[in-house]
């Protein structure tokens, strides 16, 4: 099999990094909140306030590097979402996966994402987070919306939104650790995400300048 | 062409390196600030409190054993007050002005509110206008209010029965004893030279024993408090601070702070520090609004009192009265009243006064409150199919000064009057004879409401009442103070009741819930098919 596949180099340094201190930034954001939510018992409240609060603000601030690093580098195109080849994506998982036919839309660095991703990882970093992020920090700072102005809000709307966000990442995150097993082999893609090395098909075509980075 | 798209690559990977390692160090500036020397400073609250307790301590600039006034034979004790009076001139009318003296609410007018007006409790019921001898043995003049003030009840160091005392002397004089009526004489003269600010005792007197006994009455205040160790009282502590009643029920001419009435105990936050002569010290007047580490905690100040955490329980020494049902009183023993003991020593059945429970280490009950109790009196007109609140807190969530705030709720079983639906008053003491001699709720309820000038039917009821105590005093260390969890809790939380908002870890949104669990469970269901599905597939595919 190997024979039949080739290296390119799809994600630096600082994304691995990032990809890595993001997933255990959500794991602790997920099971302390789940804890503050009262779905189990393991840390105790207080200390699950203090470091989900912590990590709260930790992702914030990454989440400040992140969108920096994504406009200055240009890789926010990655993310334009797009009909084409959807359905053909959509067709291969749920069909033409359990064939073993070859993925329709093969990795390239100028497209990591295939059609399903974008629109997945869109609506994540450009909508889910953001507003988990601004709820996040409004109930972190309840005491002082009246000095802001606030005082429209109340806890219970705060608290609904953040919670259903959260939900919706929790299933995100199941979906996606999923999702990470169907490469070639169940671990292949998991390990692309930390030596930066995806393996594609030989038969892709892979630009010069895609083999240089290694 | 090669080489500078390699470098440009590489330099750019380095500085995205650098940013990821900043972004990480720039997230510890919030790292929370508990895991920091806990050990090394007091809290801030806990440091503002010891900069405001220095002037603490008792200290005087006169000897009342030196005084000429004080050299002389007492037969009785408004020879006493005269005495002391001829210095303090002021004082006997500064008392006349307080609500020790009055037993009225200083701020209504009229004589409805208060033990000697209309006030009703669901203890000894009321003091009819003081005319029921047992309650006035609290009062502090020399006989009830006839004979004028008796000083040393609040500034006498000897503990003394002055009725007895004078008695004796009496007695033995005219029997010509007058080796005993010299040494009579001798003890009075020592207990009048003994002069003090009020201690623990004097205050104790009345306010451990309310309600017709120790520790009936309030939860957090009993004889324990008389010398408490500091895990009972972090305030008056024997082995901590080991302060006075009187640090913090500051006076004023004779008017004692801390009363709750009808006005909030509270209207102003604000610190010794801003106003070292506040006429009313609150747990903020000396460690601020923001007494701890951890400013999450300090968010709570503006809706949840102190007490709230720092009370875990009252009655941690002494166990307290909660319940009493006068409805079983009266029951005779071969034509003789009996009283029954039970738990922690304490009656559990009295003739005279009915059934009762006791119990120790008790959870507050919670409400909103803005300092300010409402009460019921025996002017007004009660609903008797409902419990009714003879005494409630008065606030809501929101409303000025609010905060949730710790209670001793007391039930009772109590008379009423049947046909004008309100609450009655018998007349109960002995002396009087009342209820407790003769065992006749007519006789003494027809007496007692005479003199309080209220209509009586004659049909006599039961009807259950509660009573509610602040609860303030019997503040526990920090390492007793609640848990986070106590509250902010699914279920059996300490706040359960308290509706109207929504709390994190006890509130949730069901439906959100179900939804959201729902979905979770639907995706690893959806995950777990799809892979499964490859897992079959595979085979069939090497076939081909």
């Amino acid at each position: 099999m190997s024979e039949q596949m080739k290296k390119i180099y799809l994600y630096t340094r600082y994304e691995r990094s990032w990809h890595w201190l993001q997933m255990a930034l959500i794991a602790v954001l997920l099971a302390t909140g789940l804890e503050v939510h009262g779905v189990f018992s393991l840390i105790g409240f207080e200390r699950a306030v203090d470091i989900h609060n912590f990590v709260g603000l930790t992702w914030l601030i990454a989440f400040f590097f992140f969108t920096f690093w994504l406009f200055t580098t240009g890789e926010w195109k990655q993310y334009i979402p797009t009909t084409r080849k959807m359905l053909v994506v959509i067709r291969y998982y749920s069909y033409g996966i359990f064939r073993g036919e070859p993925h329709p839309v093969p990795k390239s660095k100028k497209a990591k994402h295939n059609p399903l991703q974008r629109l997945t990882y869109l609506s994540l970093a450009a909508f889910m987070l953001p507003i988990q992020m601004i709820t996040g920090l409004l109930y972190w700072s309840y005491n002082s919306w009246g000095a802001w102005g606030l005082d429209f809000l109340t806890m219970g709307v705060v608290a609904f939104v953040h919670t259903a966000m959260g939900f919706g990442i929790l299933i995100f995150v199941i979906i996606h650790v999923y999702m990470t097993t169907t490469g070639h082999t169940v671990f292949a893609h998991i390990k692309a995400m930390i030596t930066g090395w995806e393996d594609v098909e030989a038969g892709t075509p892979v630009e010069e300048w895609e083999k240089k980075a290694g | 062409m090669n080489n500078p798209n390699k470098l440009g690559g590489l330099v750019l990977q380095t500085r995205f390196y650098h940013i990821c390692v900043m972004a990480i160090a720039a997230c510890f500036a919030f790292f929370p600030q508990a895991q920091a020397g806990e050990e090394s400073s007091p809290a801030p609250g806990r440091a503002m409190a010891r900069q405001a307790g220095i002037l603490s301590g008792d200290w005087s600039t006169a000897d009342h054993s030196e005084m000429e006034k004080l050299q002389q034979t007492f037969e009785s004790g408004p020879e006493i007050t005269e005495a002391c009076l001829s210095c303090h001139a002021k004082a006997d009318d500064q008392l006349f002005h307080t609500i020790h003296w009055k037993w009225l609410s200083p701020y209504e007018d009229g004589d409805l509110i208060g033990k000697a007006g209309y006030s009703i409790n669901n203890f000894c019921i009321s003091t009819n206008k003081m005319e029921d001898q047992k309650c006035s043995s609290c009062h502090i003049g020399w006989n009830g209010k006839e004979d004028g003030i008796n000083c040393l009840r609040c500034h006498g160091g000897a503990d003394m029965d002055w009725q007895a005392q004078f008695k004796d002397y009496k007695f033995f004089k005219e029997m010509g004893e007058t080796e005993l009526v010299e040494e009579i004489q001798a003890d009075i003269k020592e207990a009048v030279t003994d002069i003090t600010r009020p201690t623990r005792q004097n205050c104790g007197s009345c306010h451990f024993n309310g309600g017709g006994g120790e520790a009936v009455k309030h939860g957090d205040l009993d004889a324990s408090l008389i010398k408490p160790k500091r895990s009972l009282d972090v305030h008056m502590g024997i082995d901590g601070q080991d302060f006075s009643c009187t640090r913090c029920h500051t006076t004023q001419e004779h008017q004692v702070s801390g009363r709750v009435y009808s006005t909030p105990a509270v209207s102003e936050r604000k610190s010794l520090v801003e106003d070292d002569l506040a006429p009313k010290i609150s747990c903020e007047s000396c460690h601020t609004a923001t007494p701890h580490k951890d400013d999450k905690i300090n968010d709570h100040t503006d809706m949840v009192a102190c007490q709230s955490c720092h009370i875990p329980e009252f009655a941690r020494a002494h166990a307290t009265e909660m319940t009493w049902d006068w409805s079983k009183a009266g029951r005779l023993k071969e034509g003789k009243p009996y009283i029954e003991k039970g738990k922690y020593d304490r009656p559990v059945y009295k003739s005279i006064k009915g059934t009762f429970t006791w119990e120790k280490d008790v959870v507050p009950k919670y409400y909103w409150y803005n300092g300010s109790v409402a009460a019921v009196t025996a002017k007004d007109v009660i609903d008797p199919s409902k419990t009714v609140r003879l005494s409630h807190p008065v606030g809501e969530r929101g409303e000025g000064q609010s905060r949730i705030f710790p209670f001793k709720v007391h039930w009772a079983k109590q008379p009423y009057d049947k046909v004008n639906n309100t609450l009655v008053t018998p007349l109960l003491s002995k002396k009087n004879n009342g209820y407790w001699k003769t065992f006749d709720w007519q006789d003494s309820i027809s007496r007692g409401m005479d003199i309080m000038d209220l209509p009586w039917s004659g049909e006599l009821g039961f009807v259950e009442t509660t009573y509610v105590f602040p609860t303030t005093h019997m503040v526990a260390p920090k390492e007793q103070a609640l848990d986070c969890r106590a509250c902010h809790r699914l279920k059996s939380g300490r706040l359960e009741n308290l509706a109207g908002f929504y709390m994190p870890g006890r509130d949730r949104f069901q439906l959100l819930d179900y939804g959201a669990w729902g979905l979770a469970i639907a995706a690893l269901a959806a995950v777990l098919l799809h892979a499964i599905g490859r897992i079959m597939a595979s085979p069939g595919k090497k076939e081909e």
